[in-house]
């Protein structure tokens, strides 16, 4: 089991989300962030106070898949989410030792799914 | 200190039931002799310019609570909304006399309108002969209340709750009543040497602005500043709070006639053209300086050229108005942006800089700018051929700079002798919101 971190461009979210769906990945977790990467932020200016070094809004998606669909997994995200810009994020991807689904008991990779 | 306020609230309440029952006689007497003067239009209008005014307490409420960080919001709404309620129970027991009483020397009025005392529904021929004397007061009594609220903005998100209540009780009595005696209570010397104060510029704007200056300094600094300070929490409020202080303007300004009139026509659309090309002219610096326009600027320029018509609103034609708007969007951009960065002083949401900056500029605007043709009561101004009403005009602005900011400050080191003005370190940090009142603006889990 893997669990997969993916940091993307807020307005790219429904085309990662439909590239999951068509691979039948259907459970995500998606959260509002802010973050700061190569690509910098723009700096606000407030009555003319400057803000240096803004963090620029992101969305985080995690999913926690089997094996088999790791590849797949990374294909869409990367699919969805690539305008070839600078800022277009990153994915990681992390051993799973566990998952337990909470209704059920069932753990390992029958509670993934 | 809890028994002390006690005792105080019984004694002033058991001596206002004994007052009201005279006032109450006494009204009933003159009731059908004098009511035949009272103008329904004018009355109509200065009831409803009142409410309007009442709002632009909440509406400024908004527009500093958009600008604080998300920790403090409730301490500045809770701030603004206590003004309100305390600074109206102060007018009522000696604020209004004090103000516009029976002249003391012309320094001050005397306190035989305590409690209201005669204040009732026949007109003060001095004031509003065509209006009830208690609307007049009703009307007085918003001013009263925003005008130490708009002090907020200097010591936002450091000042104790207990110590802002206690300076600005001793400040609209010590500070706020006498000014506004000088300019606008009957015989008060600055009036009687001539001085143009239509609504408020030196009694709400120069005042508020020039203790908003004694208190960034007496206070310091808040933790981190100036780099280390997020930007404001939320611009939508901040932009609805604008919003409110314009419309609620219109009661400010054009009620100050206290007559549905031409002149409060006159003054309802100066003050518009004003606000409106303060808020332009400071976005195209923005744009100059910054490369954009800001929405805060905007907001910011738009309410500094409504305080700086504010003087002049019944004096000034429309031409008139639109040189004091560019003035407005200049000056106090140039304090704001700039002066301040360089003096490193902490006055948080700019109450100084707009309002004070403003204030001074609008009063010697109408020195510049005034005309007879728009009010046959006033005076000429530089513009139309009489120089010696701009030198009154810069008086005011001396006397009353140098009165609020000396007062002011001391009042401030008084209360931190006595009871310390600001949070300490770990408060501050922690949030006014929480520290201060045991709440959160915002929930983050439901």
């Amino acid at each position: 089991m893997k669990y997969i971190i993916a940091v993307i461009q807020p307005d790219r979210l429904d085309e990662v989300l439909k590239r999951l769906e068509e691979k039948e990945i259907h459970l995500v977790t998606v959260s509002n962030v802010v973050g700061r990467g190569r690509q910098k932020g723009i700096a606000e200016v407030y009555r003319g106070h400057k803000e240096q070094g803004s963090l620029l809004r992101k969305v985080k998606i995690e999913i926690a898949v089997n094996e088999a669909f790791v590849e797949p997994t990374i294909k869409a995200v990367i699919d969805g989410a690539r305008t070839g810009q600078i800022g277009d994020g990153k994915i990681f991807v992390l051993d799973l030792p566990e998952c337990i689904r909470i209704r059920t008991g069932e753990k390992g990779n029958l509670a993934i799914g | 200190m809890r028994l002390t306020l006690a005792i105080a609230v019984v004694v002033l309440l058991t001596a206002g039931t004994g007052i009201c029952e005279t006032q109450q006689l006494v009204q009933a007497g003159s009731l059908t002799s004098q009511n035949s003067t009272i103008d329904t239009g004018d009355t109509a209008w200065v009831l409803i310019s009142a409410a309007l005014v009442m709002l632009m307490t909440p509406g400024l409420a908004f527009f500093y609570g958009g600008l604080v960080r998300r920790k403090n919001m409730l301490s500045v709404l809770m701030q603004c909304f206590m003004a309100l309620c305390i600074i109206s129970i102060q007018w009522v027991v000696c604020g209004y006399s004090l103000s516009f009483g029976p002249d003391k020397h012309g320094i001050i009025g005397g306190l035989d309108w305590s409690f209201l005392n005669g204040v009732g529904m026949t007109p003060n021929a001095a004031y509003a002969p065509t209006i009830p004397h208690e609307v007049f007061m009703m009307f007085q009594m918003m001013f009263a209340v925003i005008t130490p609220a708009l002090i907020i903005g200097a010591f936002a998100e450091r000042m104790k709750f207990s110590a802002f209540v206690i300076f600005i009780l001793l400040w609209a009595t010590i500070v706020y009543a006498p000014v506004t005696h000088w300019l606008w209570g009957n015989d008060g010397f600055l009036k009687n040497m001539g001085a143009l104060d239509f609504a408020g510029g030196a009694v709400v704007h120069i005042n508020a602005g020039m203790t908003a200056l004694a208190a960034a300094l007496v206070l310091g600094r808040r933790q981190g500043y100036p780099n280390g300070i997020s930007p404001p929490h939320n611009l939508p409020f901040a932009a609805l709070g604008a919003g409110l202080l314009w419309f609620g303007w219109f009661g400010f300004n054009a009620g100050s006639a206290l007559k549905a009139s031409g002149l409060a026509g006159n003054a309802f659309a100066v003050t518009h053209i004003a606000g409106a090309v303060a808020g332009v002219t400071w976005s195209v610096l923005d744009w100059l300086r910054y490369k954009k326009p800001t929405t805060l600027g905007m907001i910011t320029g738009a309410v500094a050229g409504l305080a700086a018509v504010t003087p002049a609103s019944g004096y000034v034609t429309p031409i008139g108005a639109i040189c004091i708007g560019i003035g407005a969007g200049i000056f106090p951009w140039l304090v704001v942006t700039c002066l301040k960065t360089k003096l490193g002083y902490d006055d948080s949401l700019d109450a100084f800089g707009v309002h004070g900056i403003g204030g001074i500029w609008g009063v010697i605007a109408t020195g510049l700018w005034a005309t007879k043709t728009i009010n046959p009561d006033g005076a000429d101004g530089l513009f139309y051929g009489n120089p010696a009403q701009l030198w009154i005009q810069l008086k005011v602005v001396l006397f009353t700079v140098v009165y609020s900011f000396v007062i002011g400050f001391v009042l401030l080191k008084f209360v931190d002798v006595v009871i310390k003005l600001r949070v300490s370190e770990h408060e501050e940090r922690v949030g006014l919101d929480l520290t201060q009142h045991r709440e959160a603006a915002y929930t983050l889990i439901d």
